[in-house]
């Protein structure tokens, strides 16, 4: 009846996850109690959880992002108490089936459900902004990516309660994570997790793909869209060819454990090598997913930031192309050491290499863009600068272990976890950061504290070069990953520094909650009353903060690259905006339960596949499926917004435009 | 470029001078440049080293320079500098844009160019050029131990690896459960070690000694006690050893390797007097009799748990 499940499922016996487990559940239950006794649910489920709005659902994708951070964060904080208490006779606090969880859950969570929901809800909250148009092209399809995302994140998480998480680490490489060497749930818990969050994933691909290439605002060629807009169509191109081979390499190995297939196994015929490949082929067009968006929010928050247009666009625009097409050449620089031979390993060492130019080239366009303006020193530009400070380091590891002699010496070394820690935080964490305080303002309506948000930038900076550097010396020293016990003591000054670094960026993420909470105290002193708090160049500072739902009440003509800038100058020279136009009614989506029981639906079945509950799991697909053919017989998608209502939003904002324009020129 | 591949003394020498005259971090930070993979014992881990070296001072020819102008123009440039020019529409520059663009190019043309010939010169399956012959040794990754096999000498060991000085060894790598990666860092490359597969790898150690090794690929509950100890003797005395150990302590047969094949991590050096003849090529083909049966699940949780030493 259930399958594998049982009451030994539950750690009774293990401490720490049960402790975890009750906190979470009080808290989770907490949040619940204290929403409906303030009457907040009806406001939450018509506002966020059945929403369609893309605002929405990008806000969603962060606060998923930055839960998800935070258990994430706890796994690394773990494992570095762990290897400086582990070291010598000491076996520290956690045993090997503990803590070989630990670092496979925080790549897992890291990876896809703190840096790519951080990245897509971005994508969300700004490009039908940027492009200033209503709305992505499939808004219910992207409510259901989003939710199926969160199913995903849920899985992960429920392993910490009733079962245990895989052992493998977070690629689970057979024949490891064959059922022969890990028989648990664990391995089923982070396949079946994956699947249904890498649905999710591609359905968004589809969804922005879509919006950029057909849903732009009257003007908006390709070559005048902002920057963040190219490296998300980038980023959404490589998600619809390369998570497509996740699913697949997935798949086979689900094949190999639920139904005996032979595809990675040691007999049968199978081929670990073959996984090795598919999930690399996956694996380094994903680490571009991530940092392109990333760089395109550097290119807007240069650009607003230094006063100036951002130096070298084209430049810019065909780097971010030439990095999405070559980033699917280079997939074997993974394993060197597996023996490929010596044109194989030197073809993709040097594909790799040729990947740092345009980077590099990135990097010179930012450095010249703040050349000749005024830059503010906002707290984005101070991710941005510490960004370009530690990514051309990172750069430079990068391109060492892309030559193979060096490689044969680092690889899978504590040198390569420094190395990627450097892209991932230094690249993208601080990307997203300094997007978090830049597009808050348009998202809420007043802006960020900025001392608070300083001082999490300097935890950030400082506890990274501490947490980090220290690892590329032991990796000198030959010291490789996934220890859960150091042999050497001599290494334990270096691992204890790492354990500083870590405790100033939890120092960092603590500060972060305190910067949210203080802000809304306060948020009064720091009202974004015109919409533009930044004196800013794209679309999305047009509107208001936060933006109505149907974003704009006369979608913008563009002229030239910089669509708000070029109008804003304009209206300053002239003294007045352009003239009102002939305001129509405007189609929104309705919103729809269809994401969150689709969700619902896949999560049951998703437990049920993972505890071999069949029954359940059948039940669970035919709920998820109903949910779509019930949506299909639906006639109303749509609802109208009157005319009056949007003329009168509308002259609002023109009221308010013509202000902060007379403030603007005022003061140039 | 040859500043930086300097021999021993010099380096103490240049060690010392900078002892006296900056504090303790940056005593601490060049005392950790002599370890490892930065202190190689032979020609394959030295050629390696150089290639690191030489890489990473090209490389910060390029970024030291570039974080220098990062800083120095957001600060000359910032708003309440009234002394800085403010050029509100300068967006782009073909002299600019050439010179950006040919920077990193011409890095990466010279890097391409090491990487190119160091993979061919320092592939690991390429034979070393030695007057004498190379010795060979068979490397099996088992859970969570390593097995070498002496196929000349007729003789095995268990997480113990003896080679003689100046001498090549020839390497054959294989997995008899899941992956591992079979790395001695002052010894230089590192390869998988893969079930069902073979790899190869050469390497020679010219400086008697003890070295640790590891695995570094992560292979389940027992990896962390994966470590073994590499050897290096004069010849004269490899040969004693290797003479002194044959027809001594148990015997690696089927039996034998049964035995061995059970999951045990941070397993005590062991040598084994005799190996059965064609051992590691069943190991290869999956048909050494412990491969045979079922791997047991829970004899993986108690092997896990044997962490006493």
């Amino acid at each position: 009846m259930l399958g594998k499940l049982s009451w030994d499922a539950i750690p009774f016996h293990e401490p720490i996850p049960l402790i975890t487990s009750l906190v979470v559940l009080l808290a989770v239950a907490a949040v619940a109690v204290w929403v409906w006794r303030n009457g907040w649910w009806p406001y939450l489920r018509d506002e966020y959880i059945t929403s369609t709005d893309h605002k929405r659902i990008g806000i969603m994708y962060i606060v998923l992002a930055l839960l998800m951070l935070v258990r994430g964060f706890a796994d690394a904080i773990m494992m570095r108490l762990q290897q400086s208490l582990a070291i010598g006779a000491s076996q520290g606090y956690l045993p090997p089936e503990h803590y070989n969880q630990i670092f496979s859950a925080h790549g897992t969570i890291m990876i896809f459900f703190v840096a790519m929901p951080f990245v897509i809800g971005f994508m969300n909250f700004v490009v039908p902004l940027q492009l200033g148009v209503r709305d992505v092209a499939f808004p219910t399809m992207n409510n259901v990516s989003f939710w199926l995302t969160a199913s995903g994140a849920l899985l992960v998480n429920l392993s910490l309660f009733i079962g245990e998480f895989a052992r493998t680490g977070w690629l689970a490489f057979p024949p490891l994570s064959e059922i022969e060497f890990s028989p648990g749930v664990g391995v089923d818990y982070y396949l079946v997790a994956l699947q249904i969050s890498g649905v999710g994933t591609v359905l968004t691909a589809v969804n922005f793909v879509t919006t950029i290439l057909k849903i732009r605002a009257p003007g908006m060629s390709y070559l005048r869209m902002p920057v963040f807009c190219w490296t998300s169509l980038a980023s959404n191109l490589l998600i619809l060819a390369a998570f497509p081979v996740l699913t697949v390499s997935l798949a086979l190995l689900m094949l190999d454990r639920y139904l005996g297939f032979h595809f990675f196994t040691n007999d049968g015929g199978g081929n670990s090598m073959l996984y090795m490949n598919l999930i690399w082929v996956w694996g380094h067009p994903e680490v571009y997913i991530l940092v392109l968006p990333a760089f395109g929010i550097y290119s807007e928050v240069a650009a607003t930031f230094s006063g100036k247009p951002l130096f070298g666009y084209r430049s810019m625009v065909f780097a971010t192309l030439t990095i999405c097409i070559i980033s699917f050449m280079v997939w074997l620089h993974h394993f060197f050491t597996m023996g490929a031979g010596a044109n194989i390993n030197a073809v993709f060492g040097i594909a790799s290499m040729i990947i740092g130019i345009p980077t590099g080239v990135k990097i010179y366009n930012w450095l010249f863009t703040m050349y000749g303006g005024r830059v503010r020193f906002t707290v984005p530009m101070y991710y941005l600068i510490g960004f370009m400070l530690t990514f051309v380091i990172g750069g430079l590891t990068g391109v060492l272990l892309a030559i193979p002699p060096v490689d044969f010496i680092v690889h899978n070394s504590l040198f390569l976890v420094a190395h990627f820690h450097q892209v991932i935080i230094g690249g993208v964490v601080f990307a997203l950061m300094a997007g978090y305080t830049y597009w808050f303002p348009k998202a809420f309506g007043f802006t960020l504290d900025e001392r608070l948000g300083k001082a999490v930038f300097w935890c950030w900076f400082i506890g990274f070069h501490l947490a980090f550097m220290p690892l590329y010396v032991l990796g000198f020293w030959g010291a490789t990953r996934r220890m859960q016990h150091i042999p050497d003591p001599t290494w334990a000054p270096w691992l204890n520094v790492a354990l500083v670094g870590a405790v100033i960026i939890g120092v960092g993420i603590v500060l972060t909650v305190v910067q949210l909470l203080y802000s809304i105290k306060t948020r009064d002193q720091r009202m974004d009353v015109t919409g533009d708090p930044w004196d800013g160049r794209t679309l999305e500072w047009l509107t208001l903060s936060p933006p109505p739902h149907y974003n704009f009440a006369v979608l913008p003509d563009v002229h030239g690259e910089e669509a708000y800038w070029t109008r804003k100058q304009t209206a300053i020279k002239l003294d007045q905006l352009i003239k009102e136009p002939d305001y129509q009614p405007i189609e929104m989506p309705l919103n729809t339960p269809v994401g969150v029981i689709c969700a619902f639906f896949a999560s049951v079945c998703g437990f049920a596949v993972i505890w071999h509950i069949w029954w359940l799991a059948i039940l669970g697909l035919i709920g998820a499926f109903a949910i779509f053919v019930w949506y299909a017989w639906q006639d109303e998608h749509e609802h109208i917004i009157p005319v009056d209502e949007v003329r009168k939003n509308a002259r609002e904002r023109r009221r308010i435009r013509m202000e902060h324009l007379h403030t603007l020129s005022q003061s140039t | 470029m040859d500043l930086f591949a300097r021999n021993g003394d010099s380096d103490s020498q240049v060690c010392l001078a900078w002892r006296l005259v900056v504090l303790a971090p940056a005593v601490l930070l060049l005392s950790a440049c002599n370890r490892g993979i930065l202190d190689p014992v032979g020609p394959v881990g030295q050629a390696e080293k150089t290639i690191l070296i030489n890489s990473t001072a090209i490389m910060l020819a390029i970024i030291i320079p570039t974080m220098i102008a990062t800083v120095a123009f957001a600060w000359w440039f910032r708003r309440g500098n009234t002394k800085a020019k403010y050029l509100p529409d300068w967006e782009y520059s073909g002299a600019v844009e050439l010179v950006v663009w040919s920077i990193p190019a011409l890095t990466i043309l010279l890097l391409g160019g090491i990487a190119w010939i160091g993979s061919h010169d320092l592939e690991p399956s390429k034979p070393l050029v030695s007057t004498r012959p190379p010795l060979k040794v068979e490397v099996v990754s088992l859970d969570w131990k390593w097995l070498f096999i002496y196929p000349d000498q007729g003789i095995a060991t268990v997480n113990q690896l003896v080679v003689p000085q100046g001498t090549p060894v020839s390497y054959r790598l294989t997995s008899g459960t899941v992956w591992n990666v079979f790395f001695v860092p002052q010894f230089g490359t590192m390869i998988y070690t893969m079930p069902r597969m073979t790899t190869r790898l050469n390497l020679q150690a010219d400086r008697p000694g003890v070295y640790d090794g590891l695995s570094a690929h992560f292979s389940g509950d027992g990896f962390p006690g994966m470590q073994f100890k590499a050897e290096v003797l004069p010849p004269d005395q490899f040969a004693m050893w290797a003479q002194g150990a044959r027809g001594q302590g148990p015997i690696l047969d089927g039996r034998g390797y049964s035995e061995l094949y059970k999951p045990t991590s941070y397993v005590k050096p062991m040598t084994y007097g005799a190996v059965a003849p064609g051992l590691f090529d069943a190991i290869v083909a999956n048909k050494a009799p412990a491969q045979m049966m079922p791997h047991n699940p829970t004899t993986t949780e108690q092997g896990a748990g044997q962490h006493a030493r």
